[in-house]
């Protein structure tokens, strides 16, 4: 402890090809520099256009430990500003969204800024004459991040003002989001309620690498996926008669080894990539009457057959998201402190489809990721077991090195087994190329 | 058949002290084989289907959470959560026939290792008088904190 501080590329050196030191979970001086360069340089999921429909509607959340402010300037222009009034630091809004009509007002002074950020006015404001304030960031008005994209819907963030492109950063893993989104016959979603909100007390980086961990599920998850399969069993059904909901949702997870061998893993640069490339626990989904209709209306039947044809799985978009295509949902994993993450779950509606395939969304939405679910309540005694038993010395090293290959590089896309590691590896890649990107920058630039 | 005002505010007094001695096959009987266990997310929540819930669960999913609870490789459940209810007195709002409505303020206490966590609780039943015994027809909990972000809350209030 204390030998990382400050020293980005000293915590580089904890990931190497098939481990990564205990630290990159446990030591809040590393939990210190990822706050301030992976997630300063990397490009970082905010909200939903949805949660802001009009203007002057704000949302409040955080990238990294940085809390920020989504809010829609004009019909068509969302922001991105951190919270904190430019003149002592109060945070401009507490509540998680509302409306703030033409401009921001803090409540300590009053000063007050445009839903761009932009300084409006300040009380009295002959007292700052002379003193140089309008030279310097506070007198400017609320902070913005560096950069702002607006993806099919989706608000993506870059703190830093300079650094990596959307499209860069991204590169073909936006198909996922695509998919998502095209599965709606108008091609948009629409946010769906709040989210589940989940606290766990272990590092943000267990639950992201848990989102492609294809080895835990018939293991971990035994009690109620194992269970379901035993009680369904048990009613004997006669054939064709619908099965419980239970059993379409959590039973899968029962499956074996061979059907998470055989779906596949893919990977894309900068540390994105997905499960289910070939099938994935959410292929045998009932069919929704008058869905396929309405997206043929719109796609014409090959390109709605290509659409809905995907069964991508779990796609994580590096740092701390992860999205459900087949079922439009997408979970933020935000750091609080090294030990200490919440987990938001959010669910989205395809505009233009049948309402049954958001009660299907909902339903796996709080039989999965809610702090009420018989999945999730063994999910987090792995990762928090996992924090505590971290801290053991002499054994300090984690192993990521299933299926690792020789001369593994991250740089293009890969498909692989669906049981390897690599997506892990994948994440670890662009953990140590975010840390130490703008460093890298200013040393490439001398 | 008819049933005192005494006899429902008894029904919820038992059911809340089968939760808490784990009396859960009991607790499963009580049950009308169609009821659903809901436990909103969102504050006045209205839909329970359409929405994300915490939970909304049928009968199959009620016996699967009690069953799990005892199984031999159910890890979060080793060792085993307990839990508490501290119950005022019901307030019947609905009496209609063979029908009844309760709404049960509460204090749930809920515990596991070192952890303890307390949620305050609205409870409102809906009771079926079947074959001179009264059956729970629907369960809805509201949580007074629903918006907050939770630890795990694995037994049922
Ligand atoms: S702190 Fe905001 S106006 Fe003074
Ligand atoms: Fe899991």
């Amino acid at each position: 402890m204390g030998f990382h501080v400050g020293n980005p590329k000293s915590a580089a050196d904890l990931v190497q090809a098939h481990q990564v030191h205990r630290d990159v979970y446990i030591s809040p001086d590393v939990y210190a520099l990822e706050m301030k360069h992976v997630f300063a340089n990397a490009w970082v999921f905010v909200g939903h256009e949805s949660q802001t429909p009009k203007k002057g509607d704000y949302f409040a959340t955080q990238i990294g430990n940085q809390p920020v402010i989504q809010v829609r300037h004009k019909p068509d222009d969302i922001h991105v500003l951190l919270n904190r009034c430019p003149h002592k630091g109060t945070k401009i809004v507490i509540d998680r969204q509302g409306n703030t009509g033409k401009f921001f007002r803090c409540p300590y002074h009053a000063w007050s800024f445009k839903t761009d950020g932009c300084l409006l006015a300040i009380p009295l404001k002959k007292g700052y004459e002379g003193t140089g304030l309008e030279k310097t960031q506070n007198g400017k008005g609320m902070k913005a991040v560096g950069a702002v994209k607006n993806y099919r819907g989706f608000i993506f963030a870059r703190l830093a003002d300079e650094g990596i492109s959307f499209e860069e950063f991204f590169g073909d893993s936006l198909s996922s989001l695509d998919n998502m989104v095209d599965r709606s016959p108008e091609g948009r979603l629409e946010v769906v309620g709040p989210p589940l909100r989940y606290m766990h007390y272990c590092n943000w980086k267990m639950l992201v690498e848990n989102q492609t961990d294809t080895c835990h599920p018939m293991v971990a998850h035994e009690s109620s996926a194992g269970i379901a399969v035993k009680l369904y069993e048990e009613l004997n059904l006669p054939k064709g008669a619908p099965k419980p909901a239970a059993m379409q949702i959590i039973a899968p997870f029962m499956s074996p080894y061979e059907f998470f061998e055989g779906m596949g893993i893919r990977t894309w640069p900068n540390g994105h990539g997905h499960t289910g490339v070939h099938h994935s626990i959410h292929s045998d989904y009932s069919a929704i009457p008058g869905y396929f209709e309405a997206m043929v209306e719109t796609y014409g039947e090959e390109k709605a057959k290509t659409i809905l044809d995907e069964n991508r799985h779990n796609t994580v978009y590096f740092p701390n998201i992860m999205i459900k295509g087949p079922i439009q949902q997408l979970r933020t994993f935000i750091p609080l402190a090294a030990d200490k993450t919440i987990v938001e779950s959010y669910i989205y509606r395809l505009v233009g489809a049948p309402d049954e395939l958001t009660a299907r969304t909902a339903m796996y939405n709080r039989m999965i990721n809610a702090p009420t679910s018989i999945v999730g309540h063994d999910d987090l005694e792995m990762y928090e077991r996992a924090q505590e038993g971290l801290h053991v010395n002499g054994l300090e090293w984690v192993n990521i090195s299933r299926l690792l290959e020789d001369d593994e590089n991250h740089e293009g896309e890969a498909v692989l087994n669906g049981t390897t590691e690599r997506q892990m590896r994948n994440q670890f890649d662009a953990w140590r190329k975010f840390m130490t990107y703008d460093q890298d920058q200013q040393e490439a630039a001398k | 058949m008819s049933v005192s005002k005494d006899q429902i505010i008894d029904f919820i007094y038992e059911e809340a002290r089968m939760l808490d001695e784990g009396r859960h096959d009991e607790w499963l009987a009580l049950w009308l084989t169609d009821g659903h266990y809901w436990m909103p997310l969102d504050y006045k929540q209205s839909d329970p289907i359409n929405e994300t819930s915490l939970l909304y669960e049928d009968m199959f999913m009620l016996k699967l959470r009690v069953e799990r609870l005892n199984g031999a490789r159910t890890f979060s459940q080793k060792p085993k959560s307990r839990c508490h209810h501290v119950i005022q007195r019901p307030f019947i709002d609905e009496m209609n026939g063979d029908t009844f409505v309760t709404n049960t303020s509460m204090h749930y206490v809920e515990t596991r290792l070192d952890e303890q966590q307390l949620l305050a609780l609205t409870a409102r039943h809906d009771l079926t008088l079947v074959d001179g015994q009264l059956r729970i027809a629907n369960k809805r909990i509201d949580i007074l904190n629903c918006d907050a972000a939770f630890r795990n809350i694995q037994l049922l209030p």
